[in-house]
């Protein structure tokens, strides 16, 4: 059996077969979920019952599925490939494309559509942007899945939200301890999970942020429990608050440049430090990869038993990723919290970690361009869908599989390497 | 006759009931080839494993006499026998495939370039000392690399590359890594007559030019006995014999183990 062979159309018995179990699966399913319903009566509350929706449903499974078998070719004109085919000549586009971003990112507070609105889900967009970039480390380039990876968002956002209050520290002073912590707990998390990789990591880690948040919402008298915690301190421009009224003898922000105050400027303030962090991240990612720790990751990723003979420790080389890449995670978490000024365990559940990994994974698993285009993606596409928003989850669950069909390797999955051979240099 | 590198002393791998690897003791020398054969299953590939680090054995001794003092592997775990100066390569090829070539050389000298970069600290700085470490690292790579005749493909990505090319790749980076006893798991399988005649050829290169020891495990016998200083014999993890490649080739013992025995049922 050979994969052209698997490519070919079946013949139309066969399609019709599969299309007729397809919807007697479908049909199966969707009885209790489609077909019971339950209803406000005058007894209290009883069971309707839907099966003609249920036939529907199945009868588009039948249809579609039949339709799907017939142009399973679509793998050949698939529309995204010329991109990996042609890479070398899209070359000087790829190169210019992070700047055209940056400049785009830089401008976007000034151009004449930006309001509150776009600027608040531009910054949204960042902050995903950003946590993808820190898991870009441990699941890109280590390639040890993360399904955990919330926890140090949470990590970061409560150090921050809790020194903040408690010791009256100031943004600047508590971004490096948050990121100082949410690190720690990374290589905390890294020992136990050091023997395990594959699924068993990603169901390790995945209990791993389902913990903290637990003990977030419990541990009552530190964190607030599930009340979270309120009046986190809003950041200052270096000490000027971006207040209407500041605190007697404190100059504001507006005060200080001589401008009216407007509430926009702390939105857009927040917007360029996000912006600055996760360029900070990126710069970060793209200068280490070119390190020997950057390469052993890479290395690890690709062997972990080569790496073992070339005297390359696993342990080592896999607690730096998990810490490294939870750093950057409390970084984003400390930002989180001085955005919203009020922090809950609602805001670190499994459905972020799950975002996250979706964007590394979407994006292309080590491309930092990647990761850009499928936080923009999945951040974007439920603002656009609100009108359906009883559909978005449907919307996101499709694109994830037309995704993952066309392109397994992620939308942008192009690997430069790390450094090429110099010419040989003129003997001397 | 040049100094013993690598003593082996009854070293035993057992797993549960099977004893794998039984009693066995040879001495592998510096700047010469020593060649493990024997059948398949004869318990070859275990003995590297144990003296790689992979697997722990159940007994015995296994020595590496260094500059001046002697390690005693079987208490090392593999990383640190890595750094030791014993670099192996595997039967079947494990590079980094969607790394480059070079970098697959790059990573080969791992632990000198961490140190040079000062635990990334340096390197992240962009000091002067890690660039001019990694320059020296690339020129080894690239020494390496025209030595394996694979200079055009330094920037191609190592999976590409055709299978006698990943074989020889492989062999470059353990030499990238500057073991003091490099030890390859059939290198040869699966190359045509020319090609493992030209690995031949690069492996006795290796043991005259860079002085170190190679162990090798190889089923390909025109190459054992071309290149070899010494044959061990392995059946059933036991050595049945042990011997310069000419005495080998004439051991009773030896071929009956490989033409196996005619049975009493031919005979009648």
């Amino acid at each position: 059996m050979t994969a052209t062979a698997a490519r070919k159309i079946p013949p139309w018995s066969a399609r019709f077969k599969e299309a007729l179990l397809a919807a007697v699966v479908a049909g199966v399913l969707a009885i209790p979920l489609i077909g019971l319903h339950a209803v406000d009566g005058a007894q209290g509350l009883g069971i309707d019952t839907r099966f003609g929706v249920v036939a529907i449903g199945a009868s588009f499974v039948f249809v579609g599925r039949l339709l799907l078998s017939g142009i399973q070719q679509f793998r050949f004109a698939n529309p995204f490939q010329p991109l990996a085919h042609g890479a070398a000549r899209l070359r000087p586009l790829t190169r210019l494309l992070p700047w055209i971003g940056i400049g785009f990112a830089i401008a976007l507070p000034f151009l004449p559509f930006a309001n509150r609105y776009v600027i608040d889900v531009a910054t949204t967009v960042l902050i995903y942007v950003m946590l993808g970039w820190g898991l870009n480390i441990v699941v890109g380039l280590a390639g040890l899945l993360d399904l955990g990876y919330v926890a140090f968002y949470a990590v970061g956002a409560y150090s921050y939200a809790l020194l903040a209050i408690n010791f009256d520290l100031s943004f600047w002073e508590c971004l490096p301890l948050a990121g100082v912590f949410a690190g720690f707990m990374g290589v905390l998390l890294g020992f136990p999970v050091l023997r395990l990789r594959g699924d068993y990591l990603a169901i390790v880690t995945l209990g791993f942020g389902e913990i903290v948040r637990i003990i977030l919402t419990n541990w009552q008298t530190l964190t607030g429990g599930p009340n979270g915690i309120t009046g986190i301190p809003r950041p200052t421009f270096f000490g000027a608050p971006l207040t209407a009224n500041p605190a007697e003898g404190v100059a504001a922000f507006h005060q200080l440049f001589g401008l009216e105050f407007s509430p926009i400027h702390r939105v857009m303030f927040l917007y360029f430090l996000i912006l600055a962090l996760a360029l900070i991240t990126n710069l970060f990612t793209l200068r280490i990869r070119r390190l020997p720790i950057g390469r052993a990751w890479e290395a690890l990723r690709e062997d972990e038993i080569a790496c073992r003979a070339l005297g390359i420790s696993p342990r080592n080389t896999k607690l730096t990723a998990f810490g490294i890449g939870a750093m950057f995670g409390g970084f984003a978490g400390a930002f989180f919290a001085t955005r919203q000024g009020f922090i809950s365990p609602e805001s670190f559940t499994f459905i972020e970690s799950a975002t996250i990994v979706a964007i590394v994974v979407l994006g292309g698993m080590g491309s930092q361009m990647g990761v850009v285009l499928a936080a923009a993606v999945l951040v974007l596409l439920p603002e656009f869908g609100r009108e359906f928003a009883q559909y978005r989850m449907l919307v996101f669950g499709a694109a994830m599989v037309l995704i993952v069909a066309w392109r397994p390797q992620g939308l942008l999955a192009h690997r430069e390497p790390t450094l090429r051979l110099p010419k040989k240099e003129a003997p001397s | 006759m040049s100094a013993a590198l690598l003593a082996v002393e009854r070293l035993s791998m057992r797993f549960g009931g099977v004893t794998a690897v039984d009693d066995l003791s040879f001495v592998a020398r510096a700047h010469a080839i020593t060649a493990i054969i024997g059948p398949n299953g004869a318990g070859k590939t275990t003995v590297f494993n144990c003296l790689t680090g992979f697997y722990r054995p159940s007994a015995g001794q296994l020595r590496l006499q260094r500059a001046s003092t002697a390690l005693a592997l079987e208490r090392l775990a593999d990383v640190h026998i890595a750094r030791a100066g014993v670099v192996r390569t595997f039967q079947n090829i494990r590079l980094f495939p969607v790394m480059s070539v070079l970098e697959n050389l790059i990573v080969a000298q791992h632990n000198t370039l961490m140190r040079a970069s000062l635990y990334t600290f340096g390197g992240l700085l962009g000091l002067k000392s890690y660039r001019r470490a990694e320059r020296a690292a690339v020129e080894r790579a690239r020494h390496w690399l025209e030595r394996v005749g694979l200079i055009e493909r330094a920037d191609d990505p190592a999976g590409g590359l055709p299978y006698g090319d990943q074989r020889r790749l492989e062999i470059a980076r353990a030499m990238c890594a500057q073991p003091i006893l490099l030890c390859l798991d059939e290198p040869a399988a699966g190359l045509n007559p020319r090609d493992s005649a030209e690995l031949a050829a690069l492996l006795r290169d290796i043991c005259n030019q860079e002085r170190i020891g190679i162990l090798l495990i190889e089923h390909d016998m025109r190459v054992v006995m071309d290149i070899s200083d010494h044959v061990v014999v392995l059946d059933y993890g036991r050595k049945i014999a042990e011997g310069v490649p000419d005495a080998i080739r004439n051991d009773a013992a030896v071929i009956k183990a490989y033409l196996g025995e005619v049975d009493e049922a031919e005979r009648a």
